[in-house]
């Protein structure tokens, strides 16, 4: 357990067991009245849920918006990883002025809502005239996307290369490795090898923010169960349905996250985490 | 770039009121924040507590409400809650969709805002807990004088980006039909497709000037407050 309780013993125990048929009532009592309420309103009607049993929405709807999704998220994460690695090794470099505007490129980049970037690329390129205009809303969807996450793996990678201990970097220059060399060949590869778990972890943002695409209509999953439900009156389910197949992928990305966080922990002298990185907390030691 | 393009620009700013839409976007995240700061709290101490079934229903509700693009989550409280079941929070339209908006954020943020102080608990090593336990004190009080202390100072820095998250996802409330920032971006652009460079930047700016200093604050108030390890 945590670093809050102890190993409960008998009289602890005996409470607990209380406390917990409690809990659970409560717990159920709030999710039955919810169905109730939902059964009130006629949502619990199977007519409205069965489609989702049939062919016809998955093959018209859910995965052609399904693979829309999934082509904005896996050419962003490509994108990004480009991005980020090259701004990432921009904010280590020996040259103070590559430091200085990679840094600000990167801190404007993250404090810039995906979604503004998203509306402005849109609406650029489509004056632009330099693209097929059926392709105008994903290439700002990804370059909307692009900007804000190659930000974050751009933090990812000098983080991975702060939190290395400083004595990989002093046995490579020890060796004769010059500057560069030892960025390049020791500390960069473990730094990489050591954020896996969290960049892993990013893919879900990735992938979530996907869906602001619907607002610069770009056809994806969620476009996809909206028309459908608003074609078939049941546009509440259809949102569940969209919803639950996000949290399906993400769940699975979040599991090989902490996977992966456990088996590479001795190929680098970098700390793995599986964290997202806003959510990792400085200790002070590393 | 001549000197008209600029006063073109600048007229802009007598036709749409840009200040205005940045507030609303600051209401929905300071009533959004204070929401999902109570509803995280109260999942976070469930996540942590010793029993079974309250920790299932905090972390059910984590992994579902993480997992899903807000976007959807917005979607569903216009088309779902308001068209569908309608939940009416206010005689107004324009009242209504903002606290329908406020919702969103607040349920979606609640699980993140749950995680960053779980993440605060994680940082306090056991040996303080064992020392504390070592010197006679029991369940409460150790919790109170030697653990929460520690894990709210460890949180702080990964509630600031929560804040700041939710301060950028403010924007997502377009789908919710606010007239907010990005909505009014849009709407300049569309009117003035010509200075498209200058208005992205001014609202670009508008929310560096907010994210930056919340940032700052935060990144200080953790140093400050950290725990010499």
């Amino acid at each position: 357990m945590s670093t809050l309780f102890d190993v409960p013993g008998p009289v602890a125990r005996r409470r607990m067991v209380w406390v917990n048929i409690a809990a659970t009532i409560v717990v159920a009592g709030i999710a039955v009245w919810v169905l109730l309420r939902l059964q009130e309103k006629g949502q619990l009607d199977p007519a409205l849920w069965k489609p989702f049993l049939t062919a016809s929405p998955w093959v018209n709807y859910l995965i052609p918006g399904l693979i829309d999704t999934l082509t904005a998220a896996g050419i962003s994460i490509v994108t990004s990883a480009v991005f980020g690695f090259v701004f990432g090794l921009g904010r280590l470099s020996g040259s103070r002025a590559v430091r200085a505007a990679s840094g600000a490129i990167v801190e404007f980049f993250r404090a810039v809502p995906v979604l503004l970037m998203m509306i402005f690329f849109y609406l650029g390129l489509g004056q632009l005239r330099i693209l097929d205009p059926s392709d105008v809303p994903l290439v700002a969807v990804v370059l909307g996307l692009t900007f804000y996450n190659g930000s974050v793996f751009a933090e990812l990678v000098r983080s991975g290369v702060h939190g290395l201990p400083r004595g990989q970097r002093e046995a490579a220059l020890a060796v004769g490795l010059r500057d560069g060399q030892s960025l390049r060949l020791v500390e960069v590869p473990q730094a990489l090898i050591a954020m896996l778990p969290a960049i892993t972890s990013q893919l879900v943002v990735i992938l979530k923010d996907t869906a602001l695409g619907v607002i610069i209509t770009y056809p994806d999953l969620l476009d996809a169960a909206r028309r459908f439900g608003s074609g078939n009156g049941n546009i509440l389910q259809s949102l569940v349905v969209a919803a639950l197949i996000f949290i399906v992928i993400n769940y699975a990305i979040t599991k090989f996250a902490d996977r992966l966080a456990g088996r590479v922990g001795r190929r680098t002298a970098g700390k793995p985490r599986a964290e997202p990185p806003s959510l990792v907390v400085a200790t002070g030691n590393d | 770039m001549d000197d008209g393009y600029f006063q073109q620009f600048l007229s802009l700013f007598d036709e749409f009121d840009v200040p205005a839409a940045f507030w609303v976007n600051i209401q929905l995240t300071f009533f959004a924040g204070i929401l999902a700061l109570i509803l995280g709290t109260v999942l976070a101490t469930m996540r942590i507590s010793p029993v079974p079934s309250l920790r299932w229903a905090g972390s059910t509700y984590v992994t579902l409400l993480r997992n899903t693009p807000l976007t959807i989550i917005m979607v569903f409280c216009v088309l779902g809650l308001w068209g569908q079941l309608g939940v009416t929070l206010s005689p107004d339209f324009q009242t209504n969709f903002f606290r329908l908006a406020v919702v969103g954020l607040t349920v979606y943020h609640a699980a993140f805002v749950c995680e960053a102080l779980r993440s605060g608990v994680n940082t306090v090593p056991v040996g303080q807990a064992e020392a504390a336990r070592a010197i006679g004190l029991s369940f409460w009080p150790a919790a109170r004088l030697i653990i929460l202390p520690q894990a709210f100072r460890g949180s702080v820095a990964p509630l600031g980006n929560v804040l700041i998250a939710l301060t950028k996802n403010s924007t997502v409330a377009a789908a919710a039909s606010v007239a907010e920032a990005s909505g009014l971006m849009r709407t300049m652009i569309e009117f003035r497709p010509d200075v498209i460079l200058a208005i992205f930047l001014t609202f670009a700016f508008g929310f560096v000037l907010i994210v930056v200093p919340i940032g700052l604050a935060t990144t200080a108030l953790s140093r400050r407050l950290a725990v010499a390890r």
